[in-house]
């Protein structure tokens, strides 16, 4: 008896799962990222903010006479769940995808959405090759690439810091070396490179690293690796008594390095998103968060709010949620105020408008300096 | 010229820091191979949970405001006997069962145990790097010889060539030591005179795991910071270490991890550390080719 009443119930459940997917009266928007697994806590924001854009055009109505739906896909920030993620969305007719998060996997997914022509945009991904190499038109994103950070922190040695002669060192991945690389090359000749060195993050000690590179007489040393590393350096190198000062991307922009480093972190330059804190936009996407999570919104949080309003908006503009042309004719021309700033895209996909600053660390926490560019 | 000299000097001590706690892990390999043949690869990880052990009890004696020499030594002593446990039970729940089945098994059972603690350190503290109090003394002194050795490198050096000097002595000269070489050269015949393997077999896990948290007590304050992974390359470069020496080989252990870390070190200083691991991996298949019973280790005669 039981039998044959559970496959009922699952056959119930199958039914159900499915139904939303095929009412055909909704515009439906695919949001795929790491939604489980170890890297969720860079998905989940992403897939909340996007639910909480979406709720509130649905309250008013949603665009285009028709109601909003979120298809949320899980590819755990995996390349090859990711390819999977991105092909139930094709067939699953999403007007546009809000993903991937992670670079690696956003790689995986771009050459299906572009043979499917669908428009797909990341709060997260930041590799620089995804807009820059043209391969991928119907790409956009909200947040700034490598090169940006790397652009304002060449001028800022250079300019503020009047430094000639650079230290860099690297934890030989891509993000890390593709900083300093990129520093390296935005810096030209107004800098003299004295050390250009790899750490292995796992390493026992650093000793010999740094004992190199208080041999080598920098001025500044530009660190480009992820937070752990950079404050087990920092510590060695305050213990052996070099003072210059580090510089490192985004990957340094967390409390867990000071409080790693404690007083060693004291003074540490990195670049990140200016701070909009003051805007209306972002105020509002904090509230929203606050009211149905009652708990400060997570990582990439705001520009996934920012990505999801974009894309409704350009579709509500451009006055059709199929034709892919004209939508994408709307996000180059029609601005918007979102958490991150009044933005609109440019050709090859980013951000106008977006504001990338330098922070240092002082008394313990992260200040945001006069230092920043704006993205065109 | 000088400053030159300087250099080398700043880098031959820095290889042997790094060298020296090779050498206090790489122990832990050789002395348990030597005696059941077995590669622990269940080592690295209690070298991790020596750091963690000292961690929390560090953490705690600091709300107490214990001076931080005093931390240093409680912390330490906590360790050694905490990652000894560990150890002890190791080999009781993993190996012991084995013993009598091929040399495969206690291999995957070493690397299944390797798993488990990590991902148990994962669940009981957690994924995230957790800093580490500055336990090592700031020794003022050696501003004197211009820093060719920092403070940690100073205090490493010397506890880890006091451990290695009792360790020797231990071996050479006790009972348990005698007792303990005996089973190595021939367990069967070991039995015959009386002396208890499953005893000596215990105690040579009970003081490996002990050197290795000493390893991990002094690499965690040195850098700052733990986590559940960091035993995994300490454990691999102090394996090769070993195998390096001569595997099974006491003196090879501490010879093979001065001379990889030496390596390391010059490599890193003279060319560039995008080599360094290229090197210690790449000697290590060398040493196989060539060497395979390695600097001091002795070439075995097959039984017949």
């Amino acid at each position: 008896m039981i039998k044959p009443l559970r496959l009922l119930a699952l056959c119930a459940a199958l039914l159900l799962s499915a139904t939303p997917a095929m009412s055909e009266d909704t515009i439906k928007i695919g949001v795929p990222g790491a939604h489980s697994g170890d890297l969720a806590s860079y998905g989940v924001p992403s897939l909340r903010a996007a639910q909480l854009v979406v709720d509130d055009y649905n309250a008013r109505g949603g665009i285009l006479g028709k109601k909003l739906e979120i298809i949320a896909q899980d590819d755990q920030c995996k390349p090859e769940l990711a390819t999977n993620a991105a092909t139930r969305l094709i067939s699953d007719h999403v007007s546009v995808v809000m993903g991937h998060i992670c670079s690696g996997a956003t790689v995986a997914s771009l050459p299906l959405y572009t043979n499917a022509k669908i428009i797909s945009m990341s709060p997260s991904a930041t590799t620089p090759q995804l807009t820059q190499s043209g391969e991928y038109p119907y790409f956009f994103r909200t947040i700034a690439h490598d090169f940006d950070q790397a652009r304002l922190a060449a001028g800022f040695i250079a300019n503020r810091l009047q430094a000639k002669s650079i230290a860099m060192i690297h934890d030989n991945g891509d993000y890390g070396r593709g900083y300093v690389e990129a520093v390296r090359d935005n810096l030209g000749d107004k800098a003299n490179i004295v050390l250009f060195e790899a750490v292995n993050p796992d390493a026992v000690d650093f000793s010999t690293v740094v004992r190199k590179l208080r041999r080598a007489k920098a001025d500044v040393l530009v660190f480009g690796g992820y937070h752990p590393t950079a404050s087990k350096l920092i510590q060695q190198m305050r213990r052996e008594r070099v003072t210059i000062p580090m510089v490192g991307p985004d990957g340094l922009k967390d409390p867990a390095l000071i409080k790693m480093a404690g007083k060693d972190a004291e003074g540490i330059y990195t670049s990140q998103p200016q701070d909009t804190s003051d805007l209306p936009a972002y105020k509002h996407a904090r509230q929203l968060h606050l009211d149905k999570y009652n708990a400060e919104p997570g990582a990439f949080y705001y520009n996934a709010f920012a990505a999801t309003q974009a894309l409704i908006n350009a579709m509500e503009k451009a006055g059709t949620s199929t034709d892919t042309q004209k939508i994408m004719d709307a996000l180059h021309k029609e601005y918007i105020d979102t958490p991150v700033g009044r933005i609109r895209f440019n050709e090859r996909g980013e951000a106008v408008g977006v504001g990338l600053a330098m922070y240092q660390v002082k008394n313990g926490e992260f200040v945001e300096l006069e230092d920043r560019i704006m993205l065109d | 010229m000088i400053d030159e000299l300087l250099y080398f000097l700043e880098l031959f001590f820095g290889g042997l820091t790094r060298g020296s706690i090779y050498a206090l892990i790489a122990l832990g390999y050789t002395l348990v191979y030597g005696i059941i043949e077995l590669i622990n690869f269940a080592h690295g990880e209690i070298y991790m949970i020596g750091a963690f052990t000292a961690l929390i009890v560090a953490g705690v004696l600091g709300i107490y405001g214990f001076p931080a020499v005093a931390i240093l030594v409680i912390a330490s002593l906590a360790a050694v006997i905490w990652a000894a446990a560990y150890g002890f039970t190791v080999e009781k729940v993993a190996y012991k069962p084995l013993r009598g089945a091929s040399r495969l098994s206690p291999l995957i059972s070493a690397i299944g145990m390797s798993i488990f603690l990590q991902n148990y350190v994962i669940l009981a503290q957690t994924s995230d790097f957790v800093p580490f109090p500055q336990l090592l003394p700031d020794l003022p002194f050696l501003e004197h010889i211009g820093y060719i050795m920092g403070p940690s490198d100073f205090i490493i050096l010397v506890t880890s060539t006091l451990t290695m000097v009792s360790l020797t002595l231990f071996i050479r000269y006790s009972r348990m030591g005698k007792a303990m070489r005996a089973t190595a050269q021939n367990r069967t015949m070991a039995l015959l005179l009386g002396i208890d393997a499953n005893k000596v077999i215990s105690l040579t896990f009970i003081i490996g795991s002990g050197l290795a948290a000493i390893g991990g007590v002094l690499i965690a304050s040195h850098m700052g910071q733990v986590n559940f992974a960091i035993g995994f390359l300490a454990g691999l470069k102090a394996f090769t270490a070993a195998v390096l020496g001569g595997i099974g080989s006491v003196p090879g252990a501490m010879v093979g991890g001065i001379v990889l870390g030496l390596c390391e070190s010059f490599t890193t200083g003279y060319f560039s550390g995008d080599y360094e691991d290229v090197l210690a991996f790449g000697m290590l298949v060398l040493i196989l080719i060539f060497r395979p019973d390695g600097i001091l280790g002795k070439a075995k005669v097959q039984k017949v």
